[in-house]
């Protein structure tokens, strides 16, 4: 970590962001500070990212550090892991997650492995950016988050920020971090005009420079009776159905995992001690996946602790595009509701 | 040469496929004006509309049959219709409905009609190997099918199609590689990322003929499908396609091309490929009355197409989790509690 970073809390901002605006934010600052740091992607420059991830860099930055590139994926990932190792600090964008699949070698052979294979000879401080996530209708090519696809192949570190504030601190860290950052930003939070957010990821955002360090999950709601562990959008859902619970005398301990790699196994298995009841939610599948790993986490370290444990998460099914289908496969807020009462 | 015959079934579906999407767009936008929400009205999710576009997919499926494959992109609609796909069922899947192509499963981007052999897929020039697998079988088993992949411009930087182009060549298979050529990659234009002059140039690199039809006429798109099939069929290889198209509509719909210079837009409202041939067909001795015929006659296909899709019930949501595998009772190994 650079010795720029400090940490001023949630402070008194007084400006409220979108996520986009924030994560923008933070990318020009360190583009500002350091002439080794760029953003290579498709539609990143006059579009200004498709989903704004880049909107209004190229009122500040020339077209050679805001990059179009030819939607070669494997080329252009693959160079920003070439000149990660030449010493740059590349941010590379693959525009949507599912889009991985055509670049997947330069990503899990070459970004996150070099650093081992080198014995620690070589290293690769480039940030991979790529949206996620589904609840639009996008169907099964365009709506995955694929958080247990990059957080199980080692070698990356892997974030996902909810709110605005955290999506500046996040991407500050993973800019100045010397390993690759895989910063996985959904696409229901953004505050994009044609696809509202709803309530929570829109939240003040200071002027000033700070990271937050990955690895650190945030307690977004203290509670006695039930522990739920969530990430990205639904960390929102999972607030709003806390304060339905709490209607009916449930009180809900609510974390935001932030980071998947590295993972604060301490603050989730702190708040399982005091509830001795998980449910842990995420909008990827089932199997194989986050949930898995939550539970294994507390289960080894802490089982005596845990009374009662349930995952809620996308069926092992492609995400299906009617919106019947999608409703029935992504977890709801009142999916979230029904598994605490289960275990409550 | 093309027969008048050939010509009018040619108009008949390009105008088909334009009214179907003038009809999808004012579909789509109900309930998302005056703001864009891309969640709101009776077409769920995204909408990329192939208006402008029309002569480079009628222009070659002249020349197939059922039996013939066809990929397409994520743009997939105009070639659907060509290739002779089930509009009413097509229109119930783009709206979500139980008895779409695919039960609702697969939306506007990922349309599966396995009776005329077309797919399409989201992924850009991801279709390229599958159409290369179709042909790879036809040759297996001797017979005289051929495949089609079609792709935009934006596309032919993508391994799936360079690699696709090298291995239908070396393997001497009977695939046509059709490039849509819109100019704009969403918002990239050509210039910003290839020096290539143009997609045909490509098949030089892999020794196979490439052929550039540099405007959207559908009389000159046949006739390059024709020789482009016929050595297909012939068993003389691939060959890759190159059309001038224009991108009429924006890359999806909400898209509002703020990238776009106007002159550009104009100039795609200008040349249509519609229009372009009606005068020929006038040339041939057809009459406006019969012109005026053919149109009605595509418009009420596309309303009734229309009406019916969205007379059709939602899926039920249990169905969600079937179709994983040919057999449901292979149950998922994680996602049943």
């Amino acid at each position: 970590m650079s010795e720029r970073a400090t940490d001023p809390g949630t402070g008194d901002a007084d400006r409220e962001l979108t996520m986009s605006r924030a994560m923008v934010d933070a990318v020009a600052a360190e583009m500002r500070a350091d002439d080794e740091v760029f953003y290579v992607g498709e539609d990143v420059q006059d579009y200004g990212g498709i989903f704004d991830s880049t909107e209004g860099l190229l009122d500040e930055f020339d077209r050679d550090r805001v990059m179009d590139v030819p939607i070669s994926e494997t080329a252009y990932v693959g160079a920003a892991v070439g000149a990660a190792q030449a010493g740059m600090r590349p941010i590379a964008e693959i525009m949507f997650a599912d889009f991985v699949g055509v670049c997947l070698d330069q990503v899990y052979n070459q970004m996150a492995k070099n650093t081992y294979m080198s014995g620690g000879a070589v290293n690769v401080p480039m940030v991979l950016t790529t949206a996620v996530g589904g609840e639009y209708n996008d169907a099964a090519q365009h709506s995955q988050t694929l958080y247990g696809l990059f957080s199980h192949l080692p070698g990356m570190k892997v974030v996902v920020p909810s709110t605005a504030y955290d999506a500046k601190g996040l991407m500050h860290a993973a800019v100045r971090d010397d390993d690759p950052v895989v910063y996985m930003f959904h696409k229901r939070l953004m505050g994009i005009g044609w696809m509202p957010a709803p309530e929570g990821p829109k939240t003040p955002v200071p002027d000033e420079e700070y990271a937050i360090p990955l690895g650190e999950a945030d307690v977004k709601r203290e509670g006695e009776d039930v522990t739920v562990v969530t990430l990205g959008l639904h960390v929102h859902r999972a607030m709003q159905a806390a304060e339905q619970l709490a209607d009916g005398g449930v009180d809900t301990e609510v974390i935001d995992l932030r980071s998947l790699v590295p993972f604060d196994t301490e603050t989730v298995l702190e708040s399982v001690e005091k509830t001795g009841k998980l449910v842990v939610v995420d909008e990827d599948y089932q199997s194989f996946g986050v949930t898995g790993e939550v539970v294994a986490r507390v289960a080894e370290r802490a089982p005596d602790s845990l009374e009662a444990v349930e995952r809620v998460a996308l069926p092992d099914v492609p995400i299906p595009f009617s919106r019947p289908l999608e409703k029935e496969v992504n977890p709801q807020v009142d999916d979230i509701v029904a598994a605490v009462e289960s275990v409550e | 040469m093309v027969s008048v015959n050939t010509q009018r079934e040619m108009y008949e579906q390009m105008v088909t496929a334009r009214r179907y999407e003038q009809r999808l767009q004012e579909e789509y936008l109900e309930g998302k004006q005056p703001a864009f929400d891309i969640s709101a009205g009776p077409i769920p999710g995204e909408l990329h509309l192939a208006a402008g576009q029309e002569a480079a997919a009628v222009g070659v499926c002249a020349h197939l049959d059922d039996d013939d494959t066809v990929t397409a992109p994520h743009r997939p609609h105009h070639v659907a219709i060509a290739k002779g796909v089930d509009l009413p069922k097509m229109t119930a899947e783009i709206f979500g409905r139980e008895t779409g192509l695919c039960k609702g499963k697969g939306g506007h981007m990922h349309l599966f009609d396995p009776d005329v052999n077309f797919a399409c897929s989201g992924i850009i020039a991801q279709g390229c190997p599958p159409a290369v697998g179709a042909a790879m079988a036809a040759d297996k088993r001797n017979e005289d099918s051929v495949a089609v992949a079609y792709l935009g411009e934006g596309a032919v930087d993508q391994g799936a199609f360079l690699e696709s182009l090298n291995l239908a060549a070396v393997q001497n298979l009977p695939v046509v590689f059709v490039v849509e050529d819109n100019d704009w990659a969403i918002s990239m234009p050509q210039d910003r990322v290839t020096d290539v002059d143009t997609p045909a140039d490509r098949a030089g690199g892999f020794d196979m003929p490439g052929v550039r039809v540099d405007h959207d006429d559908a009389i000159a798109v046949y006739e390059a499908a024709r020789d482009a099939v016929g050595r297909a069929r012939n068993g003389n290889g691939p060959t890759l396609l190159d059309v001038q198209v224009h991108r009429r509509m924006g890359h999806f719909m909400g898209d509002a091309e703020a990238y776009r210079p106007d002159e550009d837009s104009e100039r795609a409202q200008r040349l249509d490929s519609i229009e372009r041939l009606a005068d020929d067909l006038r040339a041939e001795g057809i009459g406006d009355d019969e012109l005026d015929e053919i149109r009605d006659r595509a418009e009420e296909r596309v309303e009734d197409a229309i009406a019916w899709a969205k007379d059709q019930p939602e899926p039920d949501p249990a169905a969600a989790h079937e179709d994983v595998f040919v057999d449901d009772t292979t149950a998922a190994s994680g996602g049943e509690d």
